[in-house]
């Protein structure tokens, strides 16, 4: 059962900000309302206004741009698992969104909501990480970006400002010859475990240029694991393989993993290692 | 949070023209009401059913211009302009549509209760793959749940229907 609240469908983004600010916590940015609506009938929270932001144009496209994709906020999962883009230079993406909750959250979902209401159990963010995605958050005429790994701060909270509505998700195009890949698993409706992996091989496919690795779902909030990338970072394929298993036990500490329906904390630490070592496998064997 | 209350005076109702069923449907909602509701209670159509009420048991779905939603969890103003089928829509002119024949013929229900979501989603996927392989078929449907078949007969309906559709063409299918 929802309670009332008022409806506010501004046209352009400038709009949308001026009203977040105008509105303060009585308002909250509504879009595909997959999560919010939720939260909502459940009473954990309730707004004012919502502030229904798919009347905004120029948000729903994925364009190339100087070697980076760009992804309106605005996308629905359903939309970015049929990008043609999207399929040509990051398939890693496209298999995600093909695998996010079911047909109908993916038909209505869209990514920047699924960003900013930074559900713990989310896919996206750990492969946006893991990708060194940029989010672009404009407000009144102010533009800035934000990596992708400083973006989401805890769980439900991310680095947005109150007044600040992202816009565009900006993803590099992997240098060749790279790998990469998103695994999850759990067995409720929600993953316990996400984990992603992006490879870059030198041109003799011999030596490991640069890995980004990110865990998430595990705990309050998908992270980047450098220490784990230094590990694996400028040394042979051989090497690094050795070194996967110490790896993967450091990312499992770093995923903060919490115990809870999802799995107890070492289970999921123990997953985490797992799906960091078929990961970077199946990562590998996209540069060959 | 602010915990102020909204004024009667800030009521506010949204004018919703939609077309139901191949009907030219116009009210006026609220922000807050919920297409399932204005469906059953409003509309009078019982065929979707409220269960889990989160988006994850597929009892609600409906069609929005052929693509399967959550009733359960749509506002209702979100239909504005659209074309939404419910389950009542789907046989034309006292004719079951293949799907819900195939259902019959191969037990693809027990209780019922799943199956007009289960239906109108089997809808979408071969309106978009007339064709699809048994892995396609679960993986578009994952999200519909049934308690009773066991999921075996239901994948036999649709694939049943699949290849009847296939052999004879329908109008609208």
């Amino acid at each position: 059962m929802l309670r009332r609240f008022r409806l506010e469908e501004p046209t352009t983004v400038a709009e949308v900000a001026e009203l977040l600010g105008r509105f303060g916590d009585s308002a909250k940015v509504y879009a595909g309302g997959t999560e919010l609506l939720l939260a909502m009938k459940e009473g954990l929270v309730h707004f004012e206004r919502l502030v229904n932001v798919k009347g905004v144009s120029g948000l729903n496209e994925v364009k190339q741009n100087n070697g980076e994709i760009h992804i309106g906020a605005l996308c629905t999962h359903h939309e970015l698992e049929n990008s043609p883009i999207l399929k040509e230079k990051l398939p890693a993406l496209v298999k995600l969104e093909e695998n996010v909750a079911n047909v109908r959250v993916r038909q209505v979902g869209t990514l920047g909501g699924n960003l900013c209401f930074a559900e713990p159990h989310a896919d996206p963010g750990t492969l946006l990480i893991a990708l060194g995605a940029r989010l672009l958050a404009e407000k009144g005429g102010r533009k800035r970006e934000i990596p992708a790994e400083s973006f989401f701060v805890d769980a439900y909270e991310t680095s947005l400002e109150a007044d600040e509505v992202l816009t565009q998700i900006i993803v590099p195009v992997p240098a060749q010859p790279a790998g990469v890949c998103y695994m999850k698993f759990g067995y409720l409706e929600r993953p316990s475990v996400g984990l992603a992996v992006m490879v870059n091989l030198n041109t003799g496919r011999t030596e490991i240029d640069d890995i980004r690795i990110a865990v998430g779902c595990a705990g309050p909030a998908p992270k980047r694991v450098a220490e784990a990338e230094a590990l694996l970072k400028g040394i042979s394929v051989d090497e690094a393989t050795r070194n996967i298993a110490q790896a993967g036990e450091m990312s499992g500490r770093a995923s903060q993993a919490i115990s809870d329906l999802h799995g107890a904390q070492d289970y999921k630490e123990h997953i985490v290692q797992v799906l960091l070592k078929r990961s970077f496998q199946n990562a590998l064997s996209q540069c060959a | 949070m602010a915990m102020t209350m909204l004024r009667r005076s800030d009521l506010q109702t949204l004018p919703v023209s939609f077309t139901l069923n191949g009907k030219l449907q116009e009210l006026d909602v609220e922000p807050h009401e919920l297409l399932l509701d204005v469906i059953r209670d409003r509309l009078g159509l019982t065929g979707a059913k409220r269960s889990c009420d989160v988006q994850v048991c597929g009892a609600c779905t409906l069609l929005v211009d052929g693509r399967p939603v959550s009733a359960c969890t749509t506002l209702a103003f979100e239909v504005r302009g659209k074309s939404v089928m419910t389950i009542e829509g789907l046989a034309e002119n006292g004719k079951l549509h293949p799907l819900q024949q195939a259902f019959i013929d191969h037990g693809g229900f027990q209780c019922g209760f799943c199956t007009p979501g289960m239906i109108l989603a089997a809808k979408a996927l071969l309106d978009e793959n007339p064709h699809p392989t048994e892995e396609e078929l679960k993986h578009f449907m994952h999200g519909n749940i049934c308690r009773c078949t066991g999921y075996k007969k239901i994948i036999e309906s649709i694939m049943a229907a699949a290849a009847n559709m296939s052999e004879a063409p329908q109008k609208g299918s």
